[in-house]
């Protein structure tokens, strides 16, 4: 396979020589070697305008991150009635995005895992830059998390005070391991005398996102008090939608990399890719239904599951939010031949998913806190403390802004991140062919 | 603090008051402390400064919600006066509310009852299971708390806790009482005003009700009113489906 029109790189031949495991030598060296393979060049931009483009990027992300730890600051100093939080809605719009960034950090390392664990060839390419989203997404939702603290200063007691039993405590040994073994993963992976390790770096990169998933999940499994949580079914619902969200990132960063250097993902890979992520969706889509079919089948929950899919305001949330354009919408769009074959319908579906995500864990988080405890069930309850009724939460600016300024910590990582190390996925046709993939 | 000489002085004291008085059941051991049962079961009895809380104690309350007067808040007044909870925000639902009224009625009858709700001091509290810093803590008696030393504010326990009995201090707090630290961005609830139970009193609320409708005591010494109480009248622990063994038992529910 050779290059074809200008900015628009179909595929590449193989390589005349490999490393041990070869597949993620770097462009630039393939360039200086074979130099007739390569007359690819960033699309339109010239170098210096490239280069000025980064410098925006990153000063763009540095300034969200900087308003976000700013309005943290104020946060801290005015305390939480600055929030649109209350003693019933107590984890707002930080926790959404937080937990976003969080489940799809796990769940972004699922392509590398698809590589190094399950064998597929096409997917090793792209390992690096699974390991490197993942880091700067959990690095984002930490940030949010730890900065939304009513201690944000005690962080270190969170460190120096361990409880065996709570979940948050089990996230002091989960995120720093995670950090590690992703770390040392993507050593591995980049190191050439390292490249041996690649697999069983891999493979613990593969347990330990699942055992942090399955944490994440817990968080939620273990609340006995609310309606809305309390039950297994959430540890691996999180996982499965950790996968999904995970992709639908990869994907939109992938496809952006790839025109940043005036490319065109390879049809193959789309293809696959997409694939993948509509399973995903599907996936997601099943244990919705049987995470409701189940609360709905026990009468104590019926209030409830009436509530929020039917007569509150989180219900068109879920309808159209998470389900339509989260979901269904994602799904036909992947489905639908004329759609599914282009690049571009890929990535707005993807895009749909992460935008469905984001309702999804609004429902799921603000919703499940809007629904008054039943704590005397059989009886009409009310009180000063919003005992019986239905709360409403709206967030305020400071909490907006430092939810996205953990957006903003994970674009400039990840913007930083792309610019000084080898991360755009580079396929080898030759190979994958070989390998059947 | 335990100390060697402190150790061994208890050793002689309880060997001696083991063997002349014959009083009770003494347990002793290097880092633990004297515990006899005579003087834990004295419900109002003040804890000696420097000695742990005894596990032999579980105090707890009973409320009889037949005597609660409607439109009644003394017991809420008095708490909140007695644990400096005065602030006052625009959004009432970010104000803590250590205690409050809670008006119910009966679906199937119309039945009106009112009580007061506060922590249940859960012998299995969700509260503490779910701490990342171990701040939430259950005392040895039974008391659970929030140590305002190691709480972050990640307010898991206040989504843990089946009877919304925790509170987030929204703001910066000044005129605090001594005895009771509060501070923002730290989580709060009912210590069954631990402070005067350690000095042999009873909680305010229980103190204040016009109408004698708490009973504060420990629940673990058969003698004490109210475990004779809950020995003869049926009560009721609430959400008893999640059997966190509760130390508030309510009457007439």
């Amino acid at each position: 396979m050779m290059k074809h029109a200008k900015g628009e790189l179909i595929a590449r031949p193989h390589p005349p020589s490999r490393g041990a495991t070869g597949q993620f030598a770097s462009l630039k060296r393939y360039q200086s070697l074979r130099p007739s393979y390569f007359t690819l060049t960033m699309a339109t931009l010239n170098p210096r305008h490239e280069e000025g483009f980064f410098y925006l990027l990153a000063a763009i992300g540095g300034l969200v991150s900087a308003v976000g730890i700013g309005a943290a600051l104020y946060m801290e100093h005015s305390g939480h009635v600055v929030t649109g939080m209350n003693n019933q809605i107590v984890w707002g719009l930080p926790h959404v995005f937080a937990i976003f960034l969080i489940v799809a950090a796990s769940g972004v390392l699922n392509v590398a895992s698809m590589g190094s664990v399950f064998g597929r060839t096409m997917y090793k390419p792209r390992a690096p830059l699974s390991g490197l989203l993942a880091l700067a997404m959990i690095s984002g939702g930490l940030a949010v998390i730890m900065l939304d603290l009513g201690r944000a200063d005690r962080i270190i007691v969170a460190a120096t005070h361990f409880n065996p039993t709570s979940v948050f405590g089990w996230n002091v040994i989960l995120y720093p391991v995670f950090y590690g073994v992703v770390a040392v993963y993507l050593w591995t992976m980049m190191e050439r005398r390292m490249y041996p390790w690649m697999k069983v770096a891999g493979f613990a990169t593969f347990i330990w996102r699942i055992v942090l998933t399955t944490g994440t999940g817990s968080i939620f499994a273990f609340l006995v008090a609310r309606q809305a949580y309390g039950t297994a079914l959430l540890a691996p619902m999180f996982i499965i939608m950790s996968f999904c969200w995970g992709l639908a990132v990869f994907l939109v960063v992938q496809s952006t990399m790839y025109a940043w250097n005036g490319l065109t993902l390879p049809p193959l890979v789309l293809q696959r890719m997409k694939n993948l992520l509509a399973t995903f969706i599907a996936a997601v889509l099943y244990f919705t239904i049987v995470l409701h079919l189940a609360n709905a089948y026990y009468a104590k929950n019926i209030a409830f599951e009436y509530f929020i899919l039917f007569d509150s305001e989180f219900a068109s949330m879920f309808w159209i939010g998470q389900i339509l354009v989260g979901t269904l919408l994602p799904l036909a769009l992947l489905f639908y031949p004329p759609t599914a074959a282009r690049a571009l319908w890929v990535n707005i579906a993807a895009l749909l998913v992460v935008v469905g995500a984001y309702f999804h864990l609004y429902v799921f988080i603000i919703g499940g806190q809007a629904f008054p405890l039943d704590i005397f069930p059989g009886y009409d309850v009310k009180s000063s403390f919003m005992d019986g009724a239905v709360d409403h939460y709206s967030a305020s600016l400071p909490e907006l802004l430092l939810s996205l300024g953990g957006l903003g910590i994970a674009f400039t990582m990840t913007t930083i991140g792309v610019r000084i190390l080898r991360f755009l996925p580079q396929d080898d046709f030759a190979q994958l062919e070989a390998a059947g993939d | 603090m335990s100390t060697p000489d402190n150790n061994a002085r208890r050793k002689f004291i309880a060997a001696a008051g083991a063997g002349v008085a014959g009083l009770g059941f003494t347990a002793i051991a290097p880092g633990l402390h004297l515990m006899a049962v005579g003087e834990a079961n004295a419900a109002t009895e003040a804890r000696k400064a420097g000695t742990a809380a005894s596990p032999a104690v579980r105090w707890g309350l009973l409320i009889d919600a037949n005597k609660c007067a409607p439109g009644c808040t003394k017991c809420i007044d008095a708490c909140h006066t007695e644990n400096g909870v005065s602030e006052k925000l625009p959004d009432p639902r970010q104000n803590s509310q250590w205690i409050r009224k809670i008006e119910l009625v009966d679906r199937r009858n119309g039945r009106k009852t009112e009580l007061p709700m506060m922590c249940q001091h859960c012998a299995n509290p969700p509260c503490v299971d779910v701490c990342p810093t171990g701040a939430s803590m259950k005392r040895a008696d039974g008391i659970v708390l929030v140590d305002r030393h190691t709480c972050i504010g990640c307010r898991y326990c206040m989504m843990a806790c089946p009877y919304k009995a925790r509170s987030l201090v929204h703001v910066p707090l000044t005129e605090q009482n001594p005895e009771v630290p509060r501070g923002q961005g730290c989580v709060e609830s009912c210590t069954l005003c631990v402070h005067r139970v350690d000095k042999g009193q009873t909680p305010a609320c229980v103190e204040s009700c016009p109408e004698g409708a708490m009973v504060f005591g420990d629940l673990n010494d058969p003698s004490s009113a109210i475990a004779k109480r809950i020995a003869s009248v049926p009560t009721t622990q609430v959400r008893g489906d999640l059997r966190l063994d509760l130390g508030v038992r309510y009457q007439g529910i």
